[in-house]
């Protein structure tokens, strides 16, 4: 895939390939069943991230958490949780195609989020994700790193974010 | 901007993550065709409207995604606090708002 990579030396903005993703609904009660198939101790609180490998959980409602594998796993954890659906209720879907993950990286990529991102980023611990919004779109938002984060935005609002993502690293390099 | 005190993220968050869902505690009538034209009426459309401290409900749609309740003045659109839905009304009088 030729991905669309725009960048400069203060930060860059570049489509990451993409992951099976799953969105899951449980009671917090029932989290060690959904850890033990899933293979990763999912956090319990909101915003807070696990990360081994390619698995990834991040908790982003009460109830609520986004899981990430890699794409040839997906349906080898859909089938996991069918199994365990009879004794532990939780409802599971694949989000796979419906979402494309932006990253954005380099000593900018505060200031560049923050022309669309009302949150204070430079609260947000190292490892976590929140759904939040980008100008209006509804995204969601992991940091990797001090100067390291991926924002995951639905298709159809893919081509809004990523250009404003362009216009901000424009503007960054000419100093604006 | 405007921060509102999400209970069950456990963080103040900005106003655009949030969306406003009327006045709170309004139980749905237990046995509505038993009521007459006005008092359904009443149920349906008429609010208190206060002024001072009013208790609401909001909704953290871009966030997680949970309605709660929140006491705000109208005048000075102060959160004076906010709490998890199914919890009652939190006596607070005599305490200044808060943020």
């Amino acid at each position: 895939m030729n991905a669309p990579v725009t960048s400069f030396d203060a930060v860059s903005v570049a489509v990451l390939p993409p992951v099976a993703r799953f969105n899951l609904r449980i009671a917090p009660a029932d989290l060690a069943v959904a850890s033990r198939i899933f293979g990763l101790t999912l956090p319990a609180k909101i915003g807070e991230g696990a990360r081994n490998g390619d698995r990834a959980a991040y908790c982003i409602g009460p109830d609520e958490w986004l899981l990430h594998a890699a794409e040839v796993d997906q349906s080898a954890i859909m089938s996991g949780f069918d199994t365990a659906r009879a004794e532990t209720p939780h409802s599971i879907t694949v989000l796979s195609d419906r979402e494309i993950i932006i990253g954005i990286t380099g000593p900018a990529a505060i200031d560049l989020l923050s022309t669309c991102c009302p949150l204070d980023l430079s609260r947000m611990a190292v490892g976590h994700a929140k759904r939040t919004v980008f100008d209006y779109a509804q995204v969601v938002l992991i940091r990797d790193g001090d100067d390291a984060f991926r924002l995951e935005v639905w298709r159809s609002f893919f081509p809004h974010v990523h250009g404003l993502l362009e216009i901000g690293v424009r503007e960054l390099a000419i100093g604006l | 901007m405007l921060l509102i005190q999400c209970p069950y993220c456990d963080d103040a968050l900005p106003e655009l993550e949030f969306a406003y869902a009327g006045e709170a505690h309004i139980d749905r009538p237990q046995d509505p065709s038993a009521l007459s034209d006005e008092e359904w009426r009443d149920f349906l459309f008429i609010r208190s409207n206060v002024k001072g401290v009013h208790a609401e409900r909001w909704r953290h749609i871009n966030g997680c995604g949970r309605f709660f309740n929140a006491l705000r003045d109208t005048v000075s659109d102060r959160f004076v606090t906010s709490y998890k839905a199914g919890e009652p009304r939190p006596d607070t009088s005599g305490k200044e708002p808060a943020q």
